[in-house]
């Protein structure tokens, strides 16, 4: 009996004094609640049988995705070894110390290079233009547009609009026409709406919505790099973008006060508005006739440009991280040394995540596969996204306080909202050290 | 029976016939031991997850502590409350807030004291129909938000289609949404007041109104002379209970409206604390918070006071 209970302990012993050799064949990955982690969990059952390393996608809603993430990373928690976080995070993650450093690992598989420039800079670079960084771009993502193609090829429609504004009622070149397109099916009294747009304000729906309006007028939120506000922040261009934010919202349909991706889905899948903003992660539930009735009459369009040509798209989508204080590092970087291969990245596009790789983006296989992916295509390369700071928070707080009230309550002017917000921002980057 | 359960017996029905005090020091523990078992794990209980939280949550009120940076927490001193103070943001959530109460517990004092005065006679089902009109309050607040959201739904909402309003828009228009969010907390909290009513109206005797008749006594004046006073004592207590719960409001306004007229204090603190991790500032503010809400009780609870001693 001795004998067998000193065999056990030896063997638990050994066991532990192993380490991560033996509790690394189980890895968790952190995202969102939504298909994309789906996919991600079919993606890495592969991996699992290659390997025997067991990867765990483990999920919580949207709402509830920032707050648990960061109160696991504050507590140095090691229940997560890598997370799928947001573009914005890169800051808080990597000056708070929560994300491993995989710079090298960028250089060593030449990810700069083999991934689309505008995702690396925008899911893994931190500070931008530093050379540093902290995720690996998985999963691409940016605000486009899905609209109604029966409703723009209908005949008589066609002739009233052409009569009205004296061009081809078609998919808008330039947001003049997404305005007047707006206008002109925004017919409350048959139940039928313009246009639907963000205007959720408890995080970044409004921004992504109000800040990809303003990039494509020729503005800037802030200088990125010196963080000067005054002038950029409260520009004319900005102004004239928040007054086009402001006039579209007249044109959406009621109660549209605090919308964001599934509200704008409905828009279309209730037959609501003739176009409708949202993330392209969001638009394999339009293309599928089981989730829209209207699927095989909705199409999809790229941002169109601004009055002055400019032409860009708010950035959704996020990166994938190694948490720092997760156990298992060794085996994290060995998973994703699997998930950038070609192969690896162009079956994570076939079962619907929206890779960054450049070589799959760029296959007609990847841009024919959906009725949208020839749009996301367009719109990966023109996107754009809000400040990375560890402070991104209340930048957003900031933003929503400020020009909520202009577009949804038409309260003041644009003028005064961002000259406000741009008040707000330059005492926040005062108050962190960033601006003298 | 054998000797060994005879005399077990015999010691069991010795003890029952022992004074309690006697009995548990049979047992050997004494009436000390006997009370620190009941009262040690409550205090430890409430000095690890309330004092101790408490005071933590007031020293980091005093520093720049973010807990999503692993940077140290520097002292401030009174900079996080001056900053909060001189904040007209957070001014306008207090002042949303303070709104917010007065619509909101106002109206369930006025319609549950109301509804209470109905019930407070006999009629068939009395006993069905009070327990029909508690079950708002029993609901989860998250359920209830989304429930009215769609009652209020300016398209589809059955609201609009019964007061004739067609697309009147209540959550999505600044002027209205508060009052929206308002009227959902009344129908929520208004049987409460209207149970705590009722027990004090059971309560008053009935020879006082048997008097009253006697002395032709209007309506008017029984309610006022007689029926009041008598339940103000408990009317205060649920004013107490509902003006302490409004103030702390989250659930409601959070999920039915983005409005920034919706916006009150607790909304704000959800949002510096966990979405921005200005936990320094965040603590400052919950502790501005707590000032309020003794502050006010205090001024309840000496008026109740005044009340009970007339």
């Amino acid at each position: 009996m001795r004998m067998k209970l000193t065999g056990m302990l030896a063997g638990i012993g050994l066991a532990l004094s192993s380490g991560t050799s033996v509790f690394a064949q189980e890895l968790t990955i952190f995202w969102a609640e939504w298909d994309p982690a789906n996919y991600l969990q079919e993606l890495v059952n592969e991996y699992t049988a290659e390997t025997g390393v067991t990867v765990r996608v483990e999920t919580t809603p949207w709402a509830d995705f920032q707050t648990k993430a960061f109160a696991e990373f504050n507590a140095h928690g090691d229940a997560y070894d890598l997370v799928v976080g947001d573009s914005q995070w890169l800051g808080a993650g990597s000056e708070g110390g929560h994300y491993v450093d995989l710079t090298e690992f960028f250089e060593e598989h030449k990810i700069a290079e083999t991934f689309v420039p505008a995702t690396v800079s925008a899911y893994a670079e931190y500070p931008k233009a530093s050379g540093k960084y902290w995720a690996v771009p998985t999963e691409g993502d940016a605000n486009g547009w899905a609209y109604r193609k029966d409703w723009f090829e209908d005949p008589e429609e066609m002739a009233a609009f052409k009569e009205k504004y004296g061009y081809d009622l078609d998919v808008p070149k330039d947001y003049k026409q997404l305005r007047d397109i707006a206008e002109f099916f925004h017919r409350p009294d048959e139940g039928r709406y313009g246009i639907a747009l963000y205007t959720d304000n408890s995080y970044d729906g409004l921004i992504m919505g109000v800040e990809q309006t303003i990039f494509t007028y020729g503005g800037e939120l802030g200088d990125y790099e010196t963080f000067q506000v005054q002038e950029v922040t409260n520009s004319p261009e900005n102004v004239e973008a928040l007054e086009m934010y402001r006039e579209l919202y007249e044109f959406t349909p009621p109660n549209w006060g605090k919308t964001f991706f599934l509200e704008n889905n409905q828009a279309i899948t209730e037959g609501l508005a003739a176009m409708s903003m949202n993330y392209f992660a969001f638009f394999p539930a339009l293309a599928n006739p089981a989730t829209n009735p209207n699927a095989d009459s909705t199409g999809y369009f790229v941002n169109p440009p601004g009055p002055t040509g400019a032409q860009h798209a708010a950035l959704g989508g996020q990166g994938l991280s190694i948490v720092s204080y997760s156990q298992n590092q060794e085996e994290a970087f060995k998973f994703l040394e699997w998930f950038i291969q070609e192969d690896v990245q162009k079956k994570w596009a076939e079962l619907g995540g929206y890779t960054c790789h450049a070589a799959v983006l760029e296959s007609e296989e990847f841009r024919n596969a959906t009725p949208f992916n020839e749009a996301f295509y367009q719109s990966m390369q023109i996107v754009k996204d809000f400040w990375a700071v560890p402070e991104y928070a209340e930048l957003l707080t900031q933003m929503n306080n400020r020009v909520y009230p202009f577009v949804v309550g038409g309260e003041g002017t644009a003028k005064d909202a961002l000259d406000g917000l741009a008040a707000d921002w330059e005492e926040t980057f005062k108050r962190y050290g960033r601006l003298k | 029976m054998t000797d060994v359960e005879r005399n077990r017996v015999v010691t069991t029905v010795a003890l029952e016939r022992l004074d309690p005090r006697s009995r548990a020091a049979a047992r050997g523990w004494s009436d000390l031991t006997i009370r620190n078992m009941f009262i040690i794990p409550t205090i430890v209980f409430l000095i690890v997850f309330n004092i101790f939280p408490l005071l933590y949550s007031l020293g980091y009120s005093f520093t720049d502590f973010r807990a999503s940076v692993s940077a140290p927490a520097n002292f401030v001193g009174l900079d996080n409350y001056q900053r909060l103070l001189s904040d007209p943001n957070i001014w306008r959530n207090f002042t949303v807030t303070a709104k917010y109460v007065i619509v909101s517990v106002g109206g369930q004092m006025i319609v549950g004291f109301g509804v209470a005065l109905l019930l407070n006679r006999s009629f068939p089902f009395k006993g069905f129909v009070t327990t029909l009109l508690l079950l708002p309050m029993m609901m989860s607040m998250a359920v209830v938000g989304l429930f009215w959201k769609l009652l209020y739904d300016p398209s589809w909402g059955i609201i609009n289609y019964a007061l004739g309003l067609g697309r009147f828009d209540w959550l999505s228009n600044p002027d209205m949404a508060l009052y929206a969010v308002a009227i959902t907390d009344i129908w929520m909290w208004s049987p409460f007041v209207m149970l705590l009513s009722l027990a004090g109206l059971s309560a008053v005797p009935k020879h006082l109104y048997e008097a009253a008749a006697i002395d032709r006594a209007s309506n008017w004046y029984t309610f006022t002379h007689i029926t009041l006073p008598l339940v103000s004592p408990l009317l205060l207590i649920a004013l107490i209970f509902r003006t302490m719960e409004a103030f702390k409001s989250f659930d409601l306004p959070f999920i039915m409206s983005g409005q920034p007229t919706t916006e009150v204090v607790a909304i704000r603190l959800y949002k510096m604390a966990f979405q921005e991790w200005q936990t320094g500032l965040s603590c400052a503010l919950a502790y501005i918070m707590l000032i309020v809400v003794i502050a006010i009780t205090n001024i309840y609870v000496k008026y109740l006071n005044r009340v009970k001693e007339r």
